[in-house]
């Protein structure tokens, strides 16, 4: 009895300590307060007004929705294959190749910011956006690789087999046996990649430039100037968003499993 | 020429490291071979060579006359079975069923009349519509079966189909497989490490080890005759004795084991008269031992170290010098107090091989 209290105790500090801001944060944003404060006076929905109105937000919330699906949809062309040919075939280097395909997810987000500034900025040239779109890619492509290889690890080589066996070429038995089967894990590694396209600081704040921003960059220069509740409404917005997209994906597909 | 040919195949896993070294196999049309065997001695390996998914590095695969060496997998024509079933998760028994017809451009109503004609072939009529998540062990199996036999593959191979199924659902589908082989006269190749199947299945067994044949024949020349010390043991001949042999005749061997005379009344073909005075090995089943018995010829006093009372039976581990030696024999325990006891086996019940040393 005394080791259940003493668990119950330990969980609910855990979940205070994980979701405890996220209501701070939630709370403050209906505040009549103009500075953000806890615990918040009065009610209001003017916050939220403000953040749907102020254009900077609405443009840079297109761009990084832009930037999240491009990169999504490009690291996940580029990931399955590898993720297929990584769990289906053994060849020389393996583990290197492995290693080096999850190093985005290792080497800290800063250390790639910087290193794509130079390499996209100081050397190719190439436009802003265009930058920060492949080193979006970039970052996403070790996400996707993993999740999808976790589905493909549970889907059995045999199956594949027997739609050979029965006149599939290695392609065919690919689209018409294997992807449908690995339909979850997909759509957990979609998701996944996109939330961390679109939540991304450390690698946005080198490849923005004049012009051209992420909605989390934008929404850190506006705390530079202004500490109103429009973050709060602005965050509110994003949590309830992705929490919708989350749950009704976990309802239809079970993807944690993959995750 | 056989129907299925393999020739000086080296094929493997890993290049350079084959599996089956310089094998040869062949089996004629309509035949059900099984190929027996531990795991790893090259049985399903030989099965995905024949199936194409394993390309030999060396020597060739004919089937019915034509040369199929260089023919991938999806362009053979052979109806594959797996152990764990292999149905496509995401599509109905019909679906799984009219997979291969599909892909061989089949008309509609040909694939619906087809796919219902093998459905009721093995007794599915009226699952069309299920997903293999709903349907039970055994019923899987059958649709892995009605989809690989829907075809009509020119061979059937099975990779330990029955594996996977409790006891009675393995009787069953194993009656289900040689009425099917029976309708269908169709060539099938069976892997198994399951002695008692491969012995009711199969016209032919072909015992494997290390990659190589050991034994090929009628299962009860397999029972029976083992030809090789490996068959021995893999078909129950559990107990081995050393001795030298000191006359061949042609029906009989005479051997000395330790100053007894022991006679076996099924020499290996493998023995001439070049090994009287060389040392050779006795095989013998522990349920066809007689123990408690007189000393004289065959029979030799050992010491029990233990007994085990097993209802019909009581099950002896004894010794005799450094062989362990089993005895399975009808009846209660012996209780005479001692731990020796004669124990003796029937000429006919003792092969006699050549020695292994």
């Amino acid at each position: 009895m005394k080791n259940s209290k003493l668990l119950i105790l330990i969980t609910a500090m855990v979940f205070i300590f994980l979701i405890g801001p996220f209501i701070m944060i939630f709370l403050t944003s209906f505040s009549s307060d103009a500075i953000m404060r806890f615990p918040p006076k009065g009610f209001t929905m003017s916050w939220y007004a403000k953040a749907l109105n102020i254009q900077m937000f609405r443009t840079t919330f297109w761009v990084s929705l832009q930037t999240g699906l491009l990169a999504t949809a490009t690291a996940m062309l580029l990931g399955v294959p590898v993720a297929y040919a990584n769990i289906r075939f053994n060849y020389r280097g393996k583990g290197t190749l492995e290693l080096l395909f999850s190093s985005p997810a290792i080497v800290p987000g800063m250390v790639i910011g910087f290193a794509l500034l130079r390499f996209f900025v100081y050397v190719s040239n190439i436009p802003i956006v265009i930058g920060l779109y492949l080193g979006h890619t970039a970052i996403l492509f070790p996400y996707t690789v993993r999740v999808v290889s976790a589905s493909l690890r549970n889907f059995e080589g045999d199956i594949e087999q027997a739609a050979i066996s029965l006149g599939s070429t290695p392609l065919h038995a690919f689209f018409a046996v294997v992807l449908p089967n690995i339909r979850s894990g997909l759509v957990a590694a979609f998701i996944l990649a996109f939330i961390t396209s679109f939540n991304n600081v450390p690698v946005s704040l080198f490849l923005t430039g004049p012009g051209v921003a992420t909605l989390p960059i934008q929404m850190l220069s506006y705390m530079e100037y202004y500490y109103d509740p429009t973050i709060s409404a602005l965050s509110s917005i994003i949590i309830v968003l992705t929490v919708i997209v989350v749950q009704s994906a976990e309802k239809l597909l079970g993807i944690s499993k993959y995750v | 020429m056989a129907f299925i040919e393999l020739k000086d195949i080296d094929a493997g896993y890993e290049k350079g490291k084959p599996i089956l070294k310089n094998f040869h196999l062949s089996v004629e049309q309509g035949e059900l071979v099984s190929l027996l065997g531990p795991s790893g001695c090259g049985k399903t390996t030989t099965l995905r060579t024949i199936a194409g998914f394993i390309m030999a590095e060396k020597g060739s695969v004919t089937i019915g006359g034509k040369d199929y060496t260089n023919v991938p997998p999806n362009k053979r024509n052979i109806g594959l079975v797996f152990q764990n079933y292999a149905l496509f998760p995401h599509l109905s028994v019909f679906d799984n069923v009219a997979y291969g017809l599909r892909r061989r451009k089949v008309s509609k109503p040909e694939i619906a009349k087809r796919v219902a004609d093998v459905l009721h072939l093995v007794s599915l009529k009226g699952f069309e519509d299920r997903l293999p998540a709903q349907l039970s062990g055994g019923q899987r199996q059958r649709v892995a079966l009605a989809r690989s036999i829907v075809i009509e593959p020119e061979l059937l191979l099975l990779d330990e189909p029955l594996s996977n199924l409790d006891a009675k659902l393995r009787d069953e589908m194993r009656a289900e497989l040689s009425r099917l082989q029976h309708q269908l006269g169709i060539t099938m190749i069976y892997v198994t490490h399951d002695q008692i199947e491969a012995m009711s299945l199969s016209s032919r067994i072909i015992v494997m080890n290390e990659g190589l044949i050991e034994q090929s024949g009628p299962p009860e020349d397999i029972y029976e005759y083992p030809a090789t010390p490996f068959v021995a043991r893999f078909v129950g001949f559990d107990n081995r004795i050393d001795g030298t042999l000191t006359r061949l005749e042609s029906k009989s061997v005479h051997v000395d084991v330790q100053g007894v005379e022991f006679i076996s009344t099924r020499p290996s073909p493998n023995l001439s008269k070049q090994d009287e005075g060389k040392s050779v090995s006795l095989y013998f089943r522990p349920d066809d031992t007689q123990i408690g018995v007189e000393p004289g010829k065959n029979a030799f006093e050992v010491t029990i170290d233990f007994s085990n009372y097993q209802g019909n039976t009581t099950q002896y581990a004894m010794h005799l010098g450094s062989h362990a030696l089993r005895a399975v024999v009808p009846g209660k325990p012996i209780a005479d107090g001692t731990d020796r006891t004669v124990f003796s086996i029937p000429p006919d019940k003792v092969i006699a091989e050549k020695g292994v040393r």
